[in-house]
């Protein structure tokens, strides 16, 4: 299955992927009502360090840690891709601890967000690849 | 207004040609019955005929064909011809007054032999201590223009309609193994007498159907190697370069047709060894003589006929074969015209040269020898 | 000091209603012009670093920015022009070469935007090349002077080496220093995919790039800066630069600050020296030196690749294209006035020289009085900008076209004319890493080929029309051009009738 893969050698580190994630999935008609003057919180973010910097979000994994530790069974295997059930989640960080790549996070509404493949809202494909201007984040099948 | 020489205009037209391999003489008589049924191709602004064997008595000479404007042109011209020939013979070119004919120019022929003491000061071979001739003669002396130059060949041509310019010049008189015919549709020229078809150079004769698109690409290439194209028409400049690709460098007429309707890179790389890089060196050699754009030409030598079209095949053309014959035309009418029963009537493919020769019987009765390559 | 002052060229201009502070801005731009100011907690700007290169506007997510010219004057005066004036104080307080990059963007004549193409109509049929076959390849170097047959009288092959190209547009020469690794990568994989060639410049050429030899062109200019016997044997031709078009009659130079470790290996040279091209080839005074290089880099190359010759568009290169087509020299490259550098004086990129067009005219109109056109190929640059001018070139005389500035544009230049800073925001004409990684190859290849594959549509539509269906028939072929508000001096050289003629 098609998935988000990063490629460090071309991460120019402008953090765009977390404007276009937090706007993706925020339900507003446009980047400036989604964002501004707001506290942005993505689901994919920017790690960088002495002149490297690489985007993290979910590898959809094909054995998930974090699957295995939800305990109200919030998060999912569909289709290969891992989804959480909001409606589900309590709360309780199993998730954030037992990734290993950091890649689950609190929401603005106290439950757990992580990357769904904006399969769940109205863009259908991963909007921080389509807006990062050097394709070091690619959505393909491998 | 620019006249023909002064600008370049683009024609239509019809041709056609009749050969007979067995070298037997056909009546001029036979080319205007061809040539006439295609009278709706020309429009009456020029017509012409290229004969070849017409001259038998004087087989071994020079047949200079002239129009003057004037007689000071002709004065000026016989002087300059006789610092360079012997003139065997000259004559007015017998015509016959017509009403669809008229404003002819003064039309005279020549039987020329090179001065031998000022061809060998020259240190030019033959053909081209002629050909620069032909070329001064055309390019400095005003009002006077050879139009024909073979050796036991001719041209007769005129602005009007074919089948008039053959009555007018009394084709049924002469006779000869091969006849090409040209009639002319000019798009906006009053039309001058020499802008006729055919052109010829030596005894290379060209009738030539369509507008060349490459015409100054292949002009300006030409120039480079001591031609003139004087008359702006893209048939004086096809003959140029036949006679640069055959006479200068020696390439054979089908070495000829492989550059001047070149194959496409495609169908060059599909071709098997050798010929494919012969077929790729050709074109790439000479790039700058591939013809483009529409043309259907027949191409007449000592010995023999050529028929070729565009490599798009953009302008009709049809050969049929009866027996010894071989007709050539723009349409099948004008071949059937001639010869209604045929054994085999076919339309070459585009680019695919169709050269016919005198059987070898016939080519030594004549006294033609193809190992000059064809033209001479 | 308040005598130096320049008020800034451009104003940034940033809509606050749509501002998100992503600081993309500030992130992307080399020169430091945005910051993030936490006591407003908005964005600011301080246009005085800004060189106008769009980095910014291109990628704010928001569209907030756009640049603008400042509104700021001098008092009007024609001829003491903000610029002239702006000049003599940037030169009265440094004592400095007034430096620049790119093209002449001066106001002179662009002729290509004054010659109109022809269209068949009735007479002729014009060709539809989504129908017909349509032929742009073309083959460059000298053609065989006689033909030679062997004893059966077989045509024997003594083609002169040729380069193919599949479409009439190489890359030319930009090295490896004036632009980045990433650029180069991204030109020769073009290259490569497209069947066309790109030229090294006078860099040498990076370890790397060797796989993409058969469509290489190596430059050796006058510093011989990475030239050793594997360089010109990795190529397919050789390329001797005796000028450019941006700065004809002197030579280059590189700070050492740009030569980096990978660059001090493919120059040669120690890492941290200025890499400096002298003015002329110091081995070359005569057209007969030149004759001896050819034959050198040919000996070297066993006579198995052909010699370019450029030189830039000067006042009399009709007679020294001519001695170079007696050199031995097989393609002569001719490069106009507004050909793009990555660092020339000022004065000399804005005054010294001629226009392509008047040039590439005089020079295969002067090739052909002498009879000798067709043992050279001519290929021209210095602004070729599309379709349109290609086939002009073409129809004025050229075999080919090289294109750089136009190559750069698609890579992201947005013609800034700051490459001496080596702070290139798009990753080209740089060295620093973190710029360079801007440029993905992935994308700089696909979007060149991208160009030259709609120029060769664009050129096929445009040779249909003129019922043309092969490259070679409208080479030279000046009945397909015509002059529009050109004097009668400028069509006798352009060898073309005007409009209406």
């Amino acid at each position: 299955m098609k998935k988000v893969y990063v490629n460090e050698q071309w991460c120019l580190g402008c953090h765009l992927c977390e404007y276009y994630c937090a706007f993706a999935n925020s339900g507003k008609s446009s980047m400036i009502k989604a964002l501004k003057d707001r506290h942005v919180v993505p689901r994919i973010r920017i790690e960088e360090h002495d002149g490297i910097s690489f985007a993290v979000s979910c590898r959809h994994c094909n054995d998930p840690l974090c699957v295995k530790s939800c305990i109200s069974g919030a998060l999912s295997i569909v289709d290969g891709a891992v989804f959480i059930d909001s409606d589900k989640c309590v709360g309780c960080c199993s998730c954030i601890i037992s990734c290993p790549y950091g890649a689950l996070s609190h929401s603005e509404n106290g439950v757990i967000q992580k990357c769904e493949l904006c399969q769940k809202n109205e863009f259908g494909v991963p909007l921080c690849v389509q807006g990062c201007p050097n394709k070091a984040i690619v959505y393909e099948e491998r | 207004m620019m006249m023909e020489g002064q600008i370049h205009i683009p024609s239509g037209c019809a041709i056609s040609g009749v050969f007979s391999r067995s070298g037997r003489a056909v009546s001029g008589e036979t080319i205007i019955r061809s040539i006439a049924p295609m009278h709706d191709r020309s429009n009456g602004l020029g017509g012409g005929f290229a004969g070849y064997g017409i001259y038998p008595q004087y087989a071994r000479y020079y047949a200079f064909h002239l129009f003057y404007d004037t007689p000071a042109a002709r004065d000026a011209c016989e002087r300059y011809l006789e610092e360079f020939f012997d003139v065997v013979s000259y004559e007015k070119i017998p015509t016959r007054r017509i009403p669809a004919i008229t404003h002819e120019p003064m039309i005279w022929r020549y039987f020329l032999s090179p001065r031998k003491t000022v061809l060998d000061d020259s240190q030019l071979d033959e053909q081209e201590y002629v050909v620069q001739r032909v070329l001064h003669v055309n390019a400095q002396i005003d009002g006077a223009f050879v139009f024909s130059s073979g050796k036991n060949m001719g041209v007769f041509k005129a602005v009007g309609f074919p089948e008039d310019v053959g009555e007018f010049y009394r084709l049924d008189e002469y006779a000869g193994y091969s006849w090409t015919a040209h009639g002319r549709y000019p798009t906006n020229t009053p039309g001058w007498w020499g802008g006729a078809h055919p052109f010829a150079l030596l005894d290379c004769t060209v009738v030539h159907n369509g507008e060349i698109s490459s015409y100054d690409a292949n002009r300006r290439f030409i120039e480079m190697f001591g031609y003139a194209c004087t008359l702006k028409t893209d048939t004086e400049a096809i003959t140029y370069i036949i006679d640069y690709l055959v006479r200068k460098r020696g390439l054979t007429l089908e070495e000829t047709a492989g550059v001047i309707a070149a194959p496409f890179w495609s169908t060059i790389e599909a071709m098997p060894e050798p010929q494919r890089t012969r077929a790729a060196y050709l074109r790439n050699a000479f790039s700058s003589l591939l013809i483009n754009g529409p043309f259907s030409i027949l191409v007449g030598f000592t010995g023999g006929l050529m028929a070729l079209n565009d490599r798009l095949k953009l302008r009709s053309m049809v050969v049929g074969e009866k027996d010894d014959m071989v007709y050539f035309a723009s349409e099948e009418c004008a071949i059937r015209a001639v010869e209604p029963e045929l054994d085999r009537i076919w339309s070459p493919g585009g680019g695919q040269s169709v050269v016919v020769r005198l059987d070898d019987d016939a080519a030594k009765r004549l006294g033609i020898d193809y190992t000059k390559g064809g033209v001479a | 000091m308040a005598i130096d002052f320049l008020y800034p060229q451009y104003e940034v201009v940033r809509n606050p209603m749509r501002c998100i502070s992503c600081r993309a801005c500030e992130r992307q731009c080399a020169n430091g012009v945005h910051h993030y100011d936490v006591d407003f907690g908005c964005m600011m700007s301080d246009e005085s670093k800004c060189v106008n290169c769009h980095r910014c506007v291109s990628l704010c997510p928001t569209r907030a920015l756009k640049i603008i010219k400042t509104d700021h004057t001098f008092k009007e005066n024609d001829n003491w022009t903000g610029k002239a004036i702006s000049e003599v104080y940037r030169q009265a307080g440094t004592g400095g070469v007034l430096l620049s990059s790119m093209g002449n963007p001066e106001p002179y004549p662009i002729y290509w935007d004054k010659l109109l193409i022809n269209a068949s109509q009735v007479t002729n049929p014009s060709i539809d090349p989504l129908r017909e076959p349509m032929e742009t390849r073309t083959t460059l170097g000298a053609k065989p002077q006689a033909i030679e047959r062997d004893e059966d009288g077989k045509l024997m092959d003594n083609m002169p080496p040729q380069l193919t190209l599949n479409i009439p547009v190489m890359f030319s020469a930009m090295s490896y220093g004036s632009i980045s690794y990433n650029a180069h990568a991204s030109l020769a994989r073009a290259a490569t995919a497209l069947g066309t060639y790109y030229n090294t410049g006078e860099g040498g050429l990076h370890q790397d790039f060797y796989q993409y030899g058969p469509n290489t062109i190596v430059q050796v200019a006058s510093g011989r800066f990475g030239v050793h016997a594997d360089y010109l044997n990795a190529g397919a031709a050789v390329e001797i630069k005796m000028g450019q078009g941006a700065k004809p009659g002197i030579g280059g130079h590189l700070p050492g600050i740009k030569v980096g470790a990978d660059i001090s290996r493919t120059r040669m040279i120690p890492e941290g020296t200025d890499a400096i091209s002298p003015a002329p080839h110091h081995d070359i005074y005569s057209i007969e030196d030149l004759r001896q290089l050819v034959y050198s880099i040919k000996e070297a190359t066993h006579y198995k690749k052909p010699v370019i010759v450029k030189i830039a568009a000067v006042h009399n290169v009709a007679a020294i294209a001519s001695g170079i087509a007696r050199s031995g020299a097989d393609i002569i490259a001719i490069d106009g006035f507004r050909g793009g550098t990555g660092a020339a004086p000022t004065r000399i990129r804005d005054n010294v020289g001629i226009p392509i067009e008047l040039a590439l005219a005089a020079v295969d109109q002067r090739l052909r009085e002498e009879g000798i056109r067709d043992r050279v190929s001519i290929v021209i640059g210095g602004s070729v900008r599309n379709s349109a001018d290609l086939v002009k070139a073409i129809a004025l005389g050229a075999d080919a076209v090289y294109i750089a500035t136009a190559a750069l544009l698609a890579l992201g230049c947005h013609l800034c004319r700051s490459c001496q800073t080596g702070k290139c925001n798009w990753g080209i004409a740089t060295q620093r890493p973190e710029l360079v990684k801007r440029l993905n190859p992935d994308i700089g290849e696909k979007r060149l080929i991208n160009l030259l594959t709609s120029w060769d549509h664009e050129l096929k539509e445009m040779m249909g029309g003129m019922g043309i269906n092969s490259i070679e028939a409208l080479r030279g072929n000046r009945l397909m051009l015509r002059g529009i508000g050109l004097t009668q001096k400028e069509l006798d050289i352009l060898g073309v009738k005007h409009a209406g003629e």
